[in-house]
């Protein structure tokens, strides 16, 4: 087929052509996982180091009361699995926000940059990407939880995905905008000291807010500013098929605000890598 | 459709005799510092220019205003008539791309990585899998499509480059530095099979280099310096207008620069 007579046709951006374009995102981060099992390995294996070293441990120390969504004592295992959910939702993001880092500095970045589909579009894809893979970790954790003694009720298993699909993509999306700011792959130490420890820690993951409050008001405004927080109870609410629509709405408003914020620094006529040399790469 | 939707899209429509690719006074900084300053160039459609300028010249800054990594502010580029400031997608899928970094999945397989760069320019799965097989024979790698991408030499692994920017059929070809660190042999092979491709597939070339001997009689020559273009026109009269006897002597006078040759190149400088 001759160069001219193609002109015309790929112009037309059709629904079959994002959907192509969209899978095809979907396809390399699939592949890029599978490829890498080390990651997957280690996806697994820090939150189950959480569930049954961590949550056995504590279990005779803490003690959580009876708190929505929860409508009896639970062990503090139970407590915690949908704090590891976020928190493999949350690592995984930021292993995305890493890698796009390290596609940046190896020039592959370039190559998604430079498609004829909008960038908004194709950064959309690739946050739909890794919460695609965020989500199947954690349905493999959640199996292995339960296969551990957790107990998750029987609707949970349905009703969390659109909690996990939602708080996955807020979480990659703040990854992303993570990503635009960090210049060198080797500040991403720096990321995982300021910015994951410090959300993790102070949200509701490892332990109730109630709990908090008592022991340090200042720790437990944190966490109510936190928005990881709202990830974890989204997940934990929609876990035992309970409406939180404080955790929908201040979720949802975020994920807006850091796609909107990614798609600005990404964004060639306004955001932050046109300002230095290179800086596409 | 009214009259005033008419008048858009004529005015969007690109007019057939215009260049493969234009830059119409295109300008860039980074802060303080003035990359590009009033840059026009034209390539011809089917044609085959190279840009030739030294380290620092300003050639990956225009390759990254050209494939729209940057904004253009000041200035207007164009590819096949299709603004890429106003018209992103028809500019982007006319472009086929060839960076001067290594911008391969090393994880992935040749073939995928073809496959992949498809699906972004929309290409579904049988049409995709027909091109790269396509491809990777015009740049005779068909024997290497399930290999990883890791496992391929420099040389290859920029063939495989070439063919995946050629897999959605684009009408213009853009390379910044396509043969920096590869050995004789393979510098060679590359520019021979781009230079077939862009005479057999009527794909117009822009070709950006420092080396003089990636240059033939016949082709048409644009000399950046210092992000400023201080020639254009055809190898023998840019010698000509500089009143030289090669193109070296013409762009030592030009630039008051030596061209490097390409031991000096091979020796990192």
């Amino acid at each position: 087929m001759s160069v001219a007579t193609l002109g015309h046709e790929r112009h037309g951006l059709t629904l079959g052509g994002y959907a192509i374009c969209l899978n095809g995102v979907l396809w390399r981060e699939a592949l890029r996982f599978i490829h890498q099992r080390g990651r997957f390995l280690a996806a697994l294996v820090r939150p189950l180091v959480w569930l049954v070293i961590f949550a056995a441990g504590w279990r005779q120390v803490l003690g959580v009361s009876i708190a929505p969504p929860y409508h009896t004592y639970i062990l503090y295992s139970t407590y915690v699995v949908p704090g590891l959910l976020a928190m493999i939702q949350f690592f995984y993001g930021m292993q995305s926000s890493l890698s796009m880092v390290y596609d940046r500095e190896m020039g592959n970045m370039r190559v998604l940059l430079v498609s004829p589909f909008p960038r908004w579009f194709l950064l959309i894809s690739r946050l739909l990407a890794a919460t695609v893979i965020s989500i199947i970790q954690c349905y493999a954790f959640l199996v292995i939880a339960w296969l551990w003694g957790v107990e998750i009720p029987d609707a949970g298993w349905l009703v969390v995905l659109p909690a996990l699909i939602i708080g996955g993509f807020m979480l990659a999306a703040m990854g992303m905008v993570l990503s635009s700011v960090i210049r060198q792959l080797e500040n991403f130490a720096g990321v995982m000291n300021f910015v994951i420890f410090p959300l993790f820690f102070a949200s509701s993951a490892l332990y109730p807010l109630w709990q908090v409050q008592q022991s340090s008001p200042i720790l437990y405004q944190a966490c109510l500013l936190n928005p990881f927080t709202y990830v974890v109870e989204l997940i934990r609410f929609s876990l035992y098929s309970t409406w939180n629509p404080t955790a929908i709405l201040v979720v949802v408003g975020c994920t807006i605000v850091f796609t909107a914020a990614a798609i600005f620094a990404y964004d060639p006529a306004r955001g932050l890598l046109a300002r230095r040399p290179g800086a596409a790469a | 459709m009214d009259g005033s939707d008419l008048a858009e899209l004529t005015a969007l429509a690109p007019d057939p005799g215009t260049p493969a690719l234009s830059v119409e006074g295109v300008s860039h900084s980074y802060g303080e510092r003035r990359a590009l300053d009033a840059v026009n160039l034209a390539v011809p459609r089917g044609g085959f220019a190279a840009l030739l300028g030294l380290n620092g010249a300003g050639k990956t800054t225009l390759f990254s205003l050209i494939t729209r990594l940057f904004d253009t502010r000041h200035g207007r580029i164009s590819v096949q008539g299709y603004d890429v400031a106003r018209r992103p997608s028809a500019a982007l899928a006319e472009l086929g791309v060839v960076f001067q970094a290594r911008t391969l999945d090393l994880d992935l397989s040749v073939r995928d990585n073809l496959l992949y760069h498809a699906a972004l320019h929309g290409l579904g799965r049988r049409r995709a899998q027909a091109r790269a097989a396509a491809v990777l024979e015009d740049v005779g790698l068909a024997e290497r499509a399930r290999d990883k991408a890791r496992e391929l030499s420099g040389g290859q692994m920029r063939r495989v480059e070439i063919a995946r920017a050629l897999i959605h059929e684009p009408s213009v070809l853009v390379l910044d530095e396509p043969t920096v660190g590869l050995d004789v042999a393979s510098k060679a092979t590359i520019v021979e099979q781009v230079r077939a491709l862009s005479r057999t597939r009527g794909v117009a070339v822009l070709w950006a280099t420092h080396l003089l001997d990636e240059i033939e009689a016949g082709d048409h020559v644009i000399v950046l310096h210092l992000g400023k273009v201080l020639a254009a026109g055809e190898m023998s009269a840019i010698i000509a207008a500089a009143q030289a006897s090669d193109l070296r002597s013409a762009f030592r006078q030009l630039t008051g620069t030596a061209a490097p040759t390409p031991e000096r190149e091979d020796a990192g400088t």
